[in-house]
């Protein structure tokens, strides 16, 4: 049978290591990114994941996979960026515990769909924090081919959801859902077919992260815009933590 | 176990006591049914579905809607487990034991891919959808299932990871030789079974 895909190189990630803390860094009130030392780093592929486990001095452990922010570029270690959840168990620990210098268990990269390997032109759409796979992606790019056509459709709901606010660049149209910064003359209110065309990205591939809801609406309004199905990557974020 | 103690991690999830040993190692406990997909949700009308049985079959078979429900339809309650982590505990689904499909087909070989509209694929050793392990489910919770989690219809195995269960399923090949399918050449693993935490390649 014939797969939509081309076949990927076989390797595997994936052994438990304990990485380092060096930095962190408050993106919002409720978004923080952490910079992680990896004694078995491999490179990644902007848009890849790691796996983050937690082990309590009983036994008990907890899983949670988190996009990769950083570029390959930056060798020996990982930025995650983690969106603090209520109600989770993983995030809000990294939230109200982890320090610089703290060590976490992780395993990655891991999986090779919602990835860019250098196609163009690029069109990105993310809701808030659905912006971090395409923010490895945007750095990549920044760093190895500035020119290459690509472009960031960003929606947040309201002006201190802003993440990674000071590298929004000619490159992203952002637009605010709820309520915009004072002074703000760019677009309010949700993704619609004028903020796509305004990305001025023609073909190629798309790629479309965030909530359930938001890729849904995302990728219909895409499919409205002449990308077909096979040109429109999706990952969306469950009601995890 | 390398003895890793996360320093300063306490919180538990609260999972009651009586549920806990139905969850995979790594796994936690959803109440809602969060949606994993890797592109748009296709539109596949009922009038327009069918399900196929195609490849080395002694008869290759195709139902359509109306076909479908006319075979031996079950209520199946069973617990579903997603390799991003989360597990859903007694999901209700009404559908078509893959035995009743896989009777009138008859597979000649060991290996299936299932494939579905929109191009997704997943392999599944036959061995592990006979015997009452697979269905066809065009419902759940006793409505239509709902498009954004396949329907019409998916494919329900509940004893592997939920990506091996493919939405808006349109049939399956039987192969003499084992295919890979869309997930499994992305990063997860050829088998799936959450028991053994098989989730990605090496595991």
């Amino acid at each position: 049978m014939e797969s939509p895909l081309p076949p990927v190189e076989q390797r595997v990630p994936g052994r438990w290591q304990i990485g380092t803390v060096s930095s962190i860094k408050e993106e919002t009130p409720r978004v923080k990114s952490f910079w992680i030392e990896l004694p078995m780093w491999m490179p990644h592929l902007p848009g890849q994941h790691y796996d983050v486990r937690l082990t309590a001095p009983d036994g008990y452990r907890a899983q949670r996979s988190y996009s990769i922010a950083s570029s390959p570029l930056d060798e020996g270690r990982i930025e995650l960026t983690i969106d603090r959840l209520e109600d989770g168990e993983v995030s809000p620990y990294f939230h109200d515990v982890v320090v610089e210098g703290d060590q976490v268990e992780v395993r990655g990269p891991f999986t090779s769909y919602f990835v860019w390997r250098g196609e163009k032109p690029v069109l990105m759409v993310g809701g808030g924090s659905g912006v971090v796979p395409l923010m490895a992606m945007l750095r990549h790019r920044r760093r190895t081919m500035p020119d290459l056509p690509m472009r960031l459709v960003y929606s947040v709901r309201h002006a201190d959801d802003l993440i990674y606010a000071d590298e929004l660049g000619d490159d992203v149209v952002l637009t605010f859902t709820r309520d915009a910064p004072d002074g703000w003359d760019g677009h309010r209110g949700h993704i619609d077919a004028g903020l796509i065309a305004d990305a001025g990205v023609d073909g190629g591939i798309a790629f479309v992260c965030g909530s359930s809801g938001f890729v849904e609406t995302a990728s219909q309004l895409l499919l409205e815009s002449d990308y077909e199905p096979q040109q429109i990557r999706t990952e969306r974020f469950g009601p995890t933590g | 176990m390398n003895g890793f103690i996360s320093r300063g991690f306490t919180h538990r999830r609260r999972t009651p006591e009586e549920l806990a040993d139905r969850l995979p190692p790594g796994q936690y406990l959803e109440s809602g049914w969060p949606v994993l997909t890797a592109g748009p949700t296709p539109d596949v009308p009922t009038d327009e579905w069918s399900f196929r049985i195609d490849g080395m079959v002694a008869q290759p078979r195709e139902w359509n809607w109306e076909e479908f429900h006319k075979l031996p339809f079950e209520t199946i309650t069973k617990d579903i487990h997603c390799v991003t982590k989360w597990s859903k505990l007694d999901a209700t689904f009404g559908g078509v034991s893959m035995d009743v499909l896989l009777e009138e087909a008859e597979p000649l070989d060991a290996y299936a891919t299932f494939y579905s509209y929109g191009g997704y694929t997943t392999n599944v050793p036959v061995e592990e959808i006979t015997d009452g392990k697979a269905w066809v489910v065009t419902e759940y919770e006793g409505e239509p299932l709902p498009r954004e989690h396949g329907g019409p219809a998916r494919t329900l195995i509940p004893h592997l990871y939920f990506w091996k269960s493919a939405k808006w399923v349109h049939g399956m090949t039987v192969l003499d030789h084992d295919e890979p399918g869309f997930w499994e050449m992305n990063g997860y693993n050829n088998h799936g079974d959450p028991w053994r935490e098989e989730r990605y390649w090496g595991d």
